[in-house]
């Protein structure tokens, strides 16, 4: 029985194995560079069409009536095309739930990443994130059939569709986004620091406060930004719960319609393709694209700005 | 054309089901989307009974009327009468018609069960709340009426695809589709029901069958009529006609070479026998018409009495039983 020999060098390429190894590895580099090249390709389609598709609105709306006109009402008898009440309800709602999430968030991170024992993190940290599963549909109905109506006893002037109450939810929906992102950058914090200010006489909250959340800012500010992108853009639960009113106003205890609950109201309906009101949607979601896209860049420059290297 | 299609959908639909390669008859209906509810529950009980296949679609009104009128479907269903230009196609490809009302819906003006001030308004009031321009500068209850309450108004209503609110902006105002924009507007009713009833102060406007389902928490407004009275949606003000003018007749227009096909016949006759029609509509959520109508139906049928009562112009203020007689 001969023993099968490992074949020499020379061999190796005489038979075609190498050129083979080498041509699997071109293709497969190529095809790697293909899938990561889609996403950026995806995106770009994305703005092109944005771009193109608003270009007809704003050659029929001036671009400042569009900023500045307080009254949205395009597919109506008189036809106004100010974007100032969606945006302000995206701001207030986005607003809102940042207002719940930061604290909440940055408190609940503390914990499970400082204080909490194994134990206890192990159960609290899946149950959070099974909040994630949570559809956002369910979330809306939610706010609408049992928040609003428990806090319309607290809150006079409250109305059935508000602002507020999804604000509110919005910030409980972001909140495993938030806790699981910033509580990863706390735990990278190294363990000699801490001990190092243990050492000097720290107490727990201290070391805490003054040495892991300064040393994990840049991983906090990122999980923040994430979620307040996220509460952008989010729809469901403002279409519900926020009504599909668009109405200027400034007290969360009215609703109003949002970018995204207006493009969703919108779309369902039997627009005529290429009309003024069609490219509303177009230009209302390139509004919302900039928007996050400002929050991702700012994400990005104080990431950098307080980023801690260890 | 149509015998050629409907051949050629039943030689597809038998040979698909394995049945007999025998054609089956198929009786097409379309049109608006109000109305479909009804026939999709009048067509499921009469394939059931006979086996004969009936198709439902849901183009909506003016959609309905142009397949119709190019001769193309059996029935159409619509939320209002025929139109003129309706009428001349009709008439160009040589497509006879009978108009026969199916049902009637009423609109309901609803506010919170809480609301102590609107008990009774009149049209022009309504017209005020809701036309173009209102928008922006209506926005108090008591600039609808001085003794109203010093308080805002959130208005709530059917979104611009529906034939609620084609026919809610006609008869306020005389032109569909004409109304402020700064409102609610939601293709899903129970969205109105749950902003009207969690809020004293909103104001909103609902096919019947919501207010029904929901009259624990929602009171109707009445209507002030012409003689002075006020009048509420029910389904007794909307068959006799006095809930002007928010109560509609809902229409199934029939091609009447079509009723030579025995399936069209029976579809027809399925349609008018009122132990049907009644429980059906009910069913469904509208309001049946009285059991006289669907004898008078049924002679305007056998009759051939072809046309439109209402000249290819919405009316309010019809009685079923006008639209119902042969002379």
């Amino acid at each position: 029985m001969a023993l099968t020999r490992i074949p020499n060098a020379t061999e190796l390429v005489a038979s075609g194995f190498v050129a083979r190894r080498k041509l699997l590895s071109r293709v497969m580099s190529v095809l790697l560079f293909i899938s990561a090249a889609l996403s950026v390709f995806v995106t770009t389609a994305i703005v092109v069409i944005l771009v193109s598709e608003s270009w007809d609105f704003f050659a029929q709306v001036s671009i400042i009536d569009f900023l500045t006109g307080t009254m949205w009402t395009p597919v109506f008898a008189n036809p106004q095309f100010g974007v100032l009440p969606l945006l302000l309800a995206t701001l207030q709602t986005a607003a809102l739930a940042m207002i719940i999430a930061v604290p909440m968030g940055l408190l609940m991170s503390i914990y499970l990443s400082e204080y909490a024992n194994p134990k206890v993190r192990e159960i609290m940290k899946p149950a959070l994130e099974l909040l994630e599963a949570v559809p956002t549909v369910v979330y809306g109905y939610f706010a609408l059939l049992v928040m609003t109506p428990f806090l319309q006893k607290f809150i006079p002037g409250l109305a059935g569709i508000n602002l507020l109450v999804p604000g509110i939810i919005l910030g409980i929906m972001i909140l495993p986004y938030v806790v699981s992102v910033s509580e990863d950058a706390m735990r990278a914090v190294p363990n000699g620091l801490r001990e190092g200010a243990y050492a000097l006489g720290m107490s727990k909250w201290q070391v805490a406060l003054r040495v892991v959340v300064p040393g994990a800012f840049s991983g906090i500010t990122a999980a923040f930004i994430l979620g307040m992108s996220r509460a952008v853009g989010e729809t469901m639960i403002l279409a519900i719960a926020a009504g599909q009113n668009p109405n200027l106003t400034f007290d969360p205890r009215e609703g109003a319609a949002t970018i995204t609950a207006y493009i969703v109201q919108v779309s369902l309906g039997d627009l005529p393709h290429g009309s003024l009101a069609y490219s509303t949607i177009f230009s209302t979601g390139l509004v919302l694209f900039i928007m996050t896209l400002g929050f991702n860049l700012a994400g990005f420059y104080l990431r950098k700005r307080f980023r801690e290297a260890y | 054309m149509t015998t050629l299609r409907s051949i050629i959908t039943a030689a597809i639909l038998s040979t698909t089901l394995g049945t007999a390669a025998t054609a089956r008859e198929v009786v097409t209906i379309d049109g608006s989307s109000t109305v479909f509810p009804i026939s999709e529950a009048f067509a499921e009980e009469f394939q059931i009974e006979t086996r004969i296949r009936v198709t439902v679609g849901l183009s909506g009104t003016g959609g309905g009327f142009k397949k119709f009128c190019r001769g193309e479907t059996d029935f159409t269903g619509a939320s209002r009468p025929i139109r003129e230009g309706e009428l001349q196609d009709c008439s160009e490809n040589g497509v006879e018609f009978i108009e026969l009302p199916i049902a009637m819906d009423a609109l309901a003006n609803v506010v919170h069960k809480d609301n102590d001030w609107a008990q009774c308004m009149t049209v022009d009031e309504l017209r005020r709340m809701w036309e173009p321009e209102a928008q922006g500068k209506i926005n108090n209850w008591n600039q609808i009426r001085d003794t109203f309450p010093d308080a805002p108004l959130r208005l709530f209503g059917a979104g611009v695809d529906s034939g609620t609110y084609d026919y809610y902006t006609f008869a306020l105002t005389g032109v569909e589709h004409y109304s402020r924009g700064d409102f609610t507007a939601t293709e899903d009713d129970n969205v109105t029901v749950q902003g009207v009833s969690s809020d004293r102060y909103a104001f909103g406007f609902l096919g019947l069958a919501y207010l029904d389902e929901n009259r624990s928490r929602l009171r109707a407004v009445d209507v002030k009529q012409d003689d002075g009275s006020c009048v509420g949606p029910s389904v007794e003000t909307a068959r006799d006609g006095s809930y002007q003018p928010l109560s509609r007749p809902l229409f199934m227009y029939v091609n009447a070479s079509a009723l030579d096909r025995p399936a069209v016949q029976a579809y027809a006759d399925y349609m008018m026998d009122p132990e049907n029609g009644i429980f059906l509509v009910d069913e469904v959520g509208y309001v049946p018409l009285p059991e006289e109508a669907f004898e008078m139906g049924r002679a305007k049928i056998k009759a051939r009495k072809t046309g439109s009562y209402f000249d290819g112009g919405s009316e309010v203020g019809v009685r079923i039983e006008d639209l119902l007689a042969i002379e």
